[in-house]
Order: structure tokens, then C-alpha cells, then sequence
């Protein structure tokens, strides 16, 4: 039998770290973690002491591309952003052209961008939900739910072509009008979703074990929540009603009559709570929006975009048989258009929040400037305040609620 | 809407001077340019004052224009008054050799990311900031690589002999 207090008086051996917490690598490829992130954790027994995040593992210098290319090469970097609902970045980025060239989109291109947008935003917030569910343990709702993403993403890839990195839609409008298939599908996700969506609340939303693992873990307070430029979902949760769709509307949203949920404790619950609550507006959205489009009717019916020809890809049939639009099918895939001079701050409600671009051009033919103000990169330095004291096994679901994107973090 | 342009305007001329100021008004955008001295004092202005409440800080990122000689730096902030729903720009500008600019982290805990990123791509020195250092790039980045003396490859050069990538070589 060994003395155990004998070990104790064994010198450690030179080099040794002699401390009373431990420190933990959690990441940067953890299955826990949902992405490249790393987290330099120190642990007292299961409990966090504190916490250093390290960001920038798949930076992929977006803002220093952008600088060589027309607007429209832009966008596929766009998609790389929250690559959960690239559709919505994508918007984003055209209605901040617009913005610039002071292009007016008809009223039907806007409520089909509303469409896809909504139908973005489900798709990532049921992803973050599901995922929520997975690290308290229930992996049901997420294998269940994700036949849904399933038919979003067959919706986008009949209007665009693409499923994740979508590159849907260009300066203007869309690339091609919707087909019959596209709103088929689009009724049928109307039609079988809510009823899905109730099963995936019925699941969590009342049950013990995950009221339990989620309830008053990783809460901010709405003033902390603000001091820390939170927006989306992460505010909204803590008790802020800031939208940026009600705020400043873009794409028509003036139109729609739609809530904005708001929790009160910004804890994982309540960040749960307000992302169930907007994808039951989201769908109600896409409803007026289908509404609104069967009341055009005829040559209206076929509008898809702006008439822009100095930045909207002409028709290839067109570009084989006229010479106007041969011409500016070149210039444009050539990248020589010359934008106007001018500065433009524009956002939309992204799926985590306020997704800004700030544009800066220089009467050239690619921005001078780009930024992205990425909602992701701002709300993550809150993250060890959110998970000071908190068991590590909470900070993994803080983590997964605040539903951070590694492509949006690191650009 | 109780906040307008003018009554933002009238404000800061008045506390600070009007020849501190240069405003502009584009795409609706009301944008003031302000000398880098007072940024922190203007900003805590503009956060503390009941009427302006600009207390919600939207975004910080830096401009590089290396023609500007002497304030080659841009540093811009994007504020908003969430209650009464407006938005204002503010720009400050610095020279290349000394680029220092007084850190917003006391007033909005989350201008600390948003500045390390500034000082990652740009270099500019946030006097005050509690913990300036690279965030995305490594460490051992000896350059800020958003400053217009790095280009990206220029499309149209011919130095490069690559047939595969369909430019230049023996299709000439």
C-alpha cells in the first residue's frame, strides 16, 4: 500500500505547470463545436473560469477580393459569409448595389426576394435550433427537420441552380423567372412545414430536460447585450425589439404584416424561443408574399427584374441575336462597367442579425472599399461573459444557440 | 421623428466649434468628418447626450487613401440611435506614420473586436485599447494587408507564362 501523501512530496519535474486550474483546448476541430473554432478554456473541476477565444482560422480575406472585382463577382463571396443562409448575404449584397447605382426593383422582384430570403432564414434558424436540440441530447429533431432544409434548398436550386453557396439573384432582380416547379414546391413547404415545425416545438419547448439545460444558462442582459452591438435573434432574445426588416425595410418589407418575437432573459431558452417564433412569421411572410405575387397578372406576371441593362446580365438568346445586348453582355462579364462615386452604408436582417455592407466606390469599375459588418464577429467577444461560471457543458450549447457561423466570423 | 440632421448638427457645432466639422449628406446618409484628437470626446458626446443617445455602435472599420497625404487613414464609425431610429457616420482621419486614434472600448465594450480588426488590416494604433492585437491574420503578420501598397494581382499582366490558366503563354 502507498502512502499517498508521500506523492505529494515528489518534486515535480522541471518545467512542470503547478496551478490549481486546468486549461483546456476546446477546438479548433471539435464535433462540438459545429465549425473551426478554438477556445482556450480555463477549468476549475467542470466549471469555467474563463475563456479566450481564437477567431481568424479560415479568414478568407473577402474584403481585400472584393477590391478587385465588379460588383457582380462579388457575390459569390457574399455566400461564404453565413454559408447557412447564403441567400439572405446574397440579398444583402444587391440591394446595397442598388442602392449605389439607385436602381428601383419592381414591386414583383422584391416580393420574390422576400420569399427567398424568408426561406433562408428558416433554413438557418431551424439548423441553429436543431442543433441546440443535438448538444442537450436530442439528436430527433434535428434528423427531422432536416428533410426541410432539404426541400429549401431543392426551392433554391430550381429558381438559382445551387443549393448552399447560392449565388441566387443578380443586380436588379433574378437571374430567370420562377418556375411552375419552384412555387409548387414552395406550397408544398407551406403546406407540410408548420405541421412540422409544431412536432419540432412540441419536442423541445416544453420538455424538462431541455428546459432545464437551457433555461438561465449563457443569459445577457439587454443593456450588456446592446454595449455589445448584439442584434438579431441574440437581442432580440434578451428583450430588444430592434429589427432591421421594421427598422429601415428593405426589399418591400413595408408591405407584410409580420411580429417581432422578443424574449426577456437572453438565455438559451429564450435565444430558442425567438428563433422558433420567427420562422412561424417567416412562413406567415412567404404566405402574403405568394398572395401578393398571384395578383399579377399577365405581361406583370413575367417581371423578374429591373430594366438595368448597364448591370443586369442580358438573356443569351438576346445576346445571340442583338447587338445591344451582345455589347453589354460583354461589358459586363468583362467587368467594365464604371459604377458612380459614392459611399453607402446598407443592412439587411441577416439570419444573426444586422448583416451591413459598407461601400465605398471611387467612380471605378470595383469597389474601392468593401466592409462587411459581419453580426457573428460582433456578438462572439461577449462569448466568456455569456459562459464565465457556467459548467463547460453549458458553454458548448451557449455556443451552438448563439448560433455562430465560421465562415461569417472570419470572412 | 424627433432626431433630425440639423439638430445633430447644431449640437456638435455648438459644444465643440464649427470649424472642428465637416458634414456631408450622401444617399441620405448624414456623415461628419472630425479631427482624430476628439473622437473619444465626440463619441462620449454623442452617447451621453440625452437628445443625440447614440448609443448603439453599428460598426468601425478604416479606409486607406495613400493620395491624402498627411491623413492617409480613414477610420470610420457607424453609430445609431436605436429609439429614434437614426444612423450617423463619423470619420476620422489619420497619417500613415503615426496612426493613432483614441479607442472607443470604454464607451461600447464591443468596439474591442471591431478595432482589433481595424488594427489587423490597417494598423491603426487604438491608444487605450486594453488588448491590440491580430485577430484574424497570425501574429507573425509583419504588414496590414488592406493598405492599398499590397494590390492583388492585376488581371492583365503578361509576366505570368501560365497556358493553363488560358493567359499569356504560347496562345499569344
Amino acid at each position: 500500500m502507498s502512502d499517498q501523501s508521500v506523492i505529494h512530496h515528489v518534486p515535480l519535474p522541471e518545467g512542470s505547470i503547478q496551478k490549481q486550474t486546468t486549461t483546456m483546448n476546446l477546438g479548433p476541430t471539435h464535433p462540438a463545436t459545429h465549425g473551426v473554432f478554438q477556445n482556450v478554456v480555463e477549468l476549475d473541476g467542470e466549471t469555467i473560469v474563463d475563456t479566450e477565444q481564437t477567431v481568424g482560422y479560415i479568414h478568407r480575406a473577402f474584403e481585400k477580393l472584393a477590391e478587385r472585382r465588379p460588383l457582380y463577382q462579388v457575390t459569390p463571396i457574399t455566400d461564404r459569409l453565413n454559408y447557412c443562409s447564403s441567400p439572405l448575404n446574397n440579398m444583402g449584397w444587391h440591394t446595397t448595389c442598388e442602392k449605389l447605382l439607385g436602381i428601383q426593383t419592381p414591386k414583383r422582384v422584391d416580393y420574390l426576394r422576400v420569399i427567398i430570403m424568408e426561406l433562408a432564414r428558416i433554413a438557418d434558424h431551424l439548423i441553429c435550433n436543431s442543433i441546440v436540440g443535438v448538444d442537450t441530447g436530442a439528436y430527433t429533431g434535428f434528423l427531422y427537420v432536416m428533410q426541410y432544409r432539404e426541400l429549401i434548398y431543392e426551392i433554391y436550386e430550381e429558381v438559382c441552380g445551387s443549393r448552399l453557396t447560392t449565388n441566387i439573384g443578380r443586380i436588379g432582380g433574378f437571374e430567370r423567372n420562377f418556375n411552375d416547379i419552384a412555387f409548387t414546391k414552395i406550397e408544398k413547404f407551406l403546406k407540410e412545414y408548420p405541421l412540422v415545425l409544431k412536432e419540432f416545438e412540441n419536442l423541445f419547448s416544453r420538455n424538462r430536460i431541455f428546459m432545464d439545460r437551457t433555461q438561465g444558462t449563457g443569459a445577457i442582459s439587454a443593456e450588456r447585450a446592446l454595449a455589445y452591438s448584439f442584434t438579431g435573434p441574440n437581442l432580440r432574445a434578451a428583450g430588444v425589439d430592434y429589427d432591421v426588416r421594421v427598422a429601415k425595410p428593405y426589399s418591400s418589407y413595408e408591405d407584410f404584416q409580420f411580429e417581432i418575437p422578443v424574449g426577456t432573459t437572453g438565455d438559451n431558452y429564450d435565444r430558442f424561443m425567438v428563433r422558433n417564433g420567427e420562422m412561424w412569421q417567416s412562413l406567415s411572410i412567404i404566405e402574403q408574399a405568394m398572395q401578393k405575387l398571384a395578383q399579377f397578372k399577365g405581361t406583370e406576371a413575367d417581371v423578374y427584374h429591373a430594366d438595368v441593362p448597364e448591370y443586369y446580365l442580358p438573356e443569351k438568346k438576346d445576346v445571340y441575336t442583338k447587338m445591344e445586348a451582345l455589347i453589354w453582355h460583354f461589358k459586363i462579364i468583362m467587368g467594365e462597367i464604371e459604377m458612380p462615386k459614392g459611399e453607402v452604408y446598407h443592412a439587411v436582417e441577416g439570419a444573426n442579425g444586422e448583416l451591413g455592407y459598407y461601400l465605398i466606390s471611387d467612380g471605378g469599375r470595383t469597389p474601392y472599399r468593401l466592409h462587411f459588418r459581419r453580426p457573428c464577429f460582433i456578438y462572439y467577444q461577449a462569448y466568456p461573459e455569456l459562459v464565465k461560471g457556467a459548467m463547460l457543458s453549458d458553454a458548448i450549447v451557449t455556443m451552438s444557440s448563439l448560433n455562430l457561423i465560421a465562415g461569417e466570423l472570419d470572412a | 421623428m424627433g432626431l433630425t440632421y440639423e439638430t445633430i448638427q447644431e449640437k456638435l457645432n455648438d459644444k465643440f466649434g464649427a470649424d472642428n466639422f465637416q458634414w456631408e449628406n450622401t444617399y441620405d446618409q448624414l456623415t461628419v468628418t472630425a479631427p482624430k484628437e476628439l473622437n473619444l470626446k465626440i463619441l462620449q458626446f454623442l452617447f451621453e447626450d440625452d437628445t443625440l443617445a447614440f448609443r448603439f455602435l453599428t460598426d468601425i472599420c478604416a479606409v486607406h487613401y495613400p493620395d491624402n497625404t498627411g491623413a492617409e487613414l480613414a477610420v470610420v464609425y457607424h453609430l445609431h440611435n436605436l429609439v429614434e431610429n437614426v444612423r450617423l457616420r463619423m470619420k476620422v482621419f489619420t497619417a500613415i506614420e503615426k496612426p493613432d486614434v483614441y479607442t472607443a472600448t470604454s464607451l461600447f465594450p464591443g468596439a474591442n473586436w471591431m478595432e482589433r480588426e481595424t488594427y489587423d488590416f490597417y494598423g491603426i494604433n487604438f491608444v487605450g485599447h486594453p488588448k491590440l492585437k491580430r485577430i484574424l491574420n497570425v501574429d507573425e503578420m509583419d504588414y496590414f494587408p488592406l493598405r492599398k501598397e499590397y494590390p492583388l494581382e492585376d488581371q492583365s499582366r503578361i509576366d505570368k507564362d501560365d497556358e493553363m490558366f488560358g493567359r499569356g503563354g504560347s496562345y499569344n
